[in-house]
Parts: C-alpha cells; structure tokens; sequence
C-alpha cells in the first residue's frame, strides 16, 4: 500500500495541475475568440478586393503581363511554414514541422540536396527547429505574433513576393493550419507565388455596370494583384492564429479532464489506504485488550 | 452618399458623406452625388469627406476606391487619422 504521505502531496500537485491547465484552457478560449473577430474584420476588405479585381480583370482586353504570375523553371524554393510561439498545444507545431520537411524530402529535394530551398518561419516553434539544421532560414519576420499586425505580416509578405519579382525564388509555398472549427485542424500546403491563372480569371460572371476606370484598367489590375496576395498571406497568418488557440483549447481541456480523472483514482487509493490503516489500528487494540483480558 | 473606409484589421470609417475628395493615381479629384460608376487606384494622401457633422480626413497609404450608385467605398492597407 501506497504511503499516506505521498498521496496526499501527488494529490495537491495534481490539483494544482489542474488549475493551470484550467486558467489556460481559459485564456485560450478567450484568444481564440479575439482571432476569430480578426477574420471577421478581414473578411469585408477581401471580399470588395476580390469583387473589384474580377470586375476589371474580366474586361481587360488581351493578356495582361504579371510579373507574380510568371512561371520559371523552379531551382531556388522559399517555404513560409507558419506556427505558433509557443507549445502546449497538442500536434499543432508538430504537424507543420512534419509537413515542411515531407515538401524538403519529396517535391522539394533535389533544391533541398543543392542548398537552395529557405524556409521562412512564422512563429517561434518552427524557427527555433529550423534555425538549428543545416538550411536557409530568413530570420526577420518570425515573431509576427508577439504583436501581430497587418503590418507586420504585410513586411513578411513583400519580403517573399519582392524575392521572386527579383529571381530570388521561383516558387513559394505556404504551410500552414487552416481553421476548421475549435477542435480540427487541416494542414495546408498552398502555393503562394507564381499564382495560377485560374486562380485569376474567375468564372463569375462580372456586373455588367459600366465603369469608369481610372487611370488604366491595367494600371488598377497591377496595383490590385499584390494587395490581393497581401490578403491570401495575411489570411493564412490569421487561419494558423486562430487554429493555434483552438489547439491549445483542446489540448488544455483533455489535460483538465486526465487531471481529473487521475485525481479521483488518487483520493480513492488515499481514503483506502486510511481506512486500512484505521482498521489496522483497532485490530491491533483489539488484540491487545484480548490479550490482556485472557 | 455612402462612405466606407476599409482596412484588412477594421473599417475606419462608414457613414453618410455629401462629398468626398480622393488622392487618385492619375491626380487628386472629388466625387459628388451622382457619380458615375468608377474604380480608381490611390496614390498615398487625403482622403477628405464632409458629412453632417463636418470635415474630417484621413491618411492613407494608398489603395482603391469604387464608387457605383451613391455607394463609396475605400480599400486600403494602411490609415493614419
């Protein structure tokens, strides 16, 4: 039988455990709520972006040179792997890593063999792993989410749309969790840049309104295309923030539920040891006064 | 007329404007009741409106503007007040 003793400190340990866990299940819940009103915020500004660009580009005579949109043969790869600064959060991180290096190890290897693949970590997690292993890492942009602004992911995402304009890439990639609902997760590969022609030239049928353009239908569809990819990097940023709480939600909640668990086992091996020893004690006296009284 | 001024991390401004003054691409022009449809890129300036209560503007780091049916609305990444 277990020392009464140690039971009882498992006992209050365990319970502490669980408040932790408990209050961070809270804070999580309480974040998660605060990035999904972000993508709400979002969602209006991508939304006209997106409805204005099909109104121009579906009347722009003739095709329109993209330089985003050019397709080159892919030696130098940039992969934006998006996670969180922190763990405790179940796979999340985890997952991510495991994606990243499925894309250096399988469509990627023979640019990861030849040193020309650089990962562009968003959060802590995958930079403190990548930092460490023999490959590229742009160091600038990984502690977006310490204070996490358009901003600030508007930086990272020039970084990566000005390095292939200029050949420093010829093809970026984007890992990141997608908010499927508190408790899912979908880890996503996207290409980023060069942007598929699909992608563009929607089938929607554009308002036949008549409009004024101003200066140039052209002018608008080359100004318009990377504010339109600004928004696809600052949704995926938003999607994997959003997941990360979710995660962490989840994750917290089960460590609520094991802790309580254990401690139901735990106060039933205490009251059984107590009365063990209770019932030890008075068999003892019992013996001890037959013995007497005999 | 209607004026929304939106950023990807909230709308700065919605409300009814009697006139409305643009920092366009091709040189700095102001809509009034009535305009005809247009979409036009801005340059980096004042966005200037009048509404009942008054003037005000706002800084903007460029963007776009789409004015159909008395409806204006502003795109932008960035606003300084």
């Amino acid at each position: 039988m277990a020392n009464l003793k140690e039971v009882k400190q498992r006992i209050t340990s365990v319970v502490s455990t669980q408040q932790i866990t408990k209050a961070m299940k809270m804070v999580a819940a309480a974040k998660l709520r605060r990035a999904q009103d972000r993508i709400v915020q979002m969602r209006p500004y991508a939304e006209k972006l997106n409805g204005i660009l099909t109104n121009v580009s579906s009347g722009a005579e003739g095709s329109i040179e993209l330089v985003y949109a050019d397709k080159r043969e892919v030696n130098k790869v940039l992969i934006v792997a998006i996670t969180s600064d922190r763990g405790l959060c179940g796979a999340f991180n985890s997952n991510i890593i495991k994606a990243t290096n499925v894309l250096l190890n399988g469509k990627y290897a023979e640019q990861h063999a030849a040193g020309n693949v650089t990962i562009l970590p968003l959060g802590k997690k995958v930079y403190d792993y990548y930092r460490k292993r023999n490959i590229n890492v742009v160091s600038d942009f990984y502690s977006i989410f310490t204070d996490l602004s358009f901003d600030g992911v508007r930086a990272a995402a020039e970084f990566a749309m000005d390095g292939y304009a200029q050949g420093d890439y010829d093809q970026v990639e984007i890992i990141f969790n997608e908010f499927k609902n508190v408790a899912t997760q979908i880890v996503r590969t996207e290409q980023f840049l060069p942007i598929g022609i699909e992608e563009q030239v929607s089938e929607e049928k554009a308002s036949s309104t008549d409009y004024i353009f101003e200066p140039s239908k052209e002018y608008i569809i080359e100004e318009l295309v990377p504010k339109s990819l600004k928004i696809t990097f600052y949704k995926a940023v938003l999607e994997s923030n959003a997941s990360e709480h979710g995660a962490r939600m989840t994750a917290m909640d089960k460590a609520t539920e094991n802790a309580g668990e254990l401690l139901k086992e735990l106060r039933l091996t205490y009251n059984r040891t107590r009365q063990a020893a209770i019932t030890n004690e008075i068999l003892e006296i019992v013996a001890g006064a037959n013995a007497l009284s005999a | 007329m209607y004026l929304e001024i939106i950023t990807p991390e909230k709308k700065v401004f919605e409300g009814e404007v009697s006139e409305a003054s643009f920092p366009g691409a091709a040189g700095a022009f102001q809509v009034l009741k009535g305009h005809a449809p247009l979409v036009s890129a801005l340059a980096n300036g004042l966005v200037g409106f009048s509404t009942a209560q008054g003037k005000s503007q706002f800084m903007i780091d460029g963007g776009v503007v789409e004015v159909l049916n008395d409806k204006i609305i502003v795109l932008a990444e960035k606003v300084l007040s």
